[in-house]
């Protein structure tokens, strides 16, 4: 008797196993493509070229709003801002006993304006945890001004925050002496621009 | 005043807008900038001093924000980072 209700049991299960098999695979299938679903969403929207320049673009005029005409005309002809360094004698001007290069996401490097020497990299990132569009990198020049702006506002906190590390842990030291004689030319080229333009305006009030 | 805020793949979007001497405006924009804050933001307002030299200040509540300033920008609280992409 028992062996009869146990094999009948067995055929049982093994009927329903068969009449719902198809829909428990196709149940599973589903639910694996929907668990994958958002990272094909992200991945999908991850990157847009035509997106990324545009914001680029605003980027850049909202830089260039908040920055002097000077740091402007840098950063847009030579690719990094310079930000004199607020502590010491001569504080945030000229002439100040150090200074810092503002290179879009990378890190912020500081060095002596008098001699050239590269003193540390200060590594420094500004993610937007929100990932908007499955990436937490704003643009470039986003970057740039968020660095500024923190280096500009609280010199101190900022340095605090970073991770310091000795040049060229990221950054070639090389391509960092490069970008200061590119600088120290463009300075130089923008002071002899400025003298001929004045000279000229001087010469048409004499006429 | 308007509150503006770094996005990626955006670049700035415009949080809110108002007139901070109309109070009813003036309310809005200080729920957009605690909004923000509490995400986790950073707000700046950029200055500029009398002889021209341009910076900006870090403002912890909408009380610190001069009430001439135009604009304040919200970005993401700095993090110590080392970015793959080395040289």
């Amino acid at each position: 008797m028992a062996l009869a209700l146990g094999t009948a049991a067995v055929v049982l299960v093994a009927l329903l196993w068969e009449l719902s098999r198809s829909r428990i695979t196709a149940a599973i299938a589903d639910r694996r493509l929907r668990r994958r679903a958002p990272a094909r969403r992200v991945s999908e929207i991850g990157y847009d070229r035509g997106r990324e320049l545009r914001a680029e673009q605003r980027a850049r005029s909202l830089l260039r709003s908040c920055i002097e005409d000077e740091d402007w005309a840098m950063y847009r002809d030579l690719g990094f801002l310079r930000v004199w360094g607020s502590l010491g004698d001569r504080a945030r001007a000229a002439g100040a006993c150090y200074a810092y290069l503002i290179y879009p996401h990378r890190p912020i490097l500081a060095y002596l304006p008098q001699t050239g020497a590269l003193l540390s990299e200060y590594c420094v990132a500004f993610p937007d945890l929100s990932r908007p569009y499955g990436s937490a990198r704003l643009p470039d020049s986003d970057d740039v001004l968020a660095k500024w702006m923190a280096l500009t506002a609280d010199e101190r906190g900022l340095i605090a925050d970073a991770n310091m590390h000795l040049p060229g842990r990221q950054v070639d030291p090389d391509r960092v002496r490069r970008d200061l004689l590119r600088l120290s030319r463009w300075e130089r080229e923008r002071v002899n621009r400025s003298k001929i333009g004045q000279r000229a305006s001087h010469v048409e009030r004499a006429a | 005043m308007k509150l503006l805020r770094l996005k990626p793949g955006h670049g700035e979007i415009v949080l809110a807008e108002g007139d901070i001497e109309v109070p009813e405006q003036e309310r809005e924009l200080i729920e957009a900038f605690r909004r923000e804050l509490d995400a986790g933001m950073w707000a700046a307002v950029p200055t500029e001093s009398r002889d021209g030299r341009r910076q900006a200040e870090l403002v912890k509540s909408f009380a610190d924000v001069p009430r001439d300033a135009e604009r304040v920008i919200f970005f993401p609280r700095a993090a110590g980072g080392a970015p793959r992409s080395a040289r």
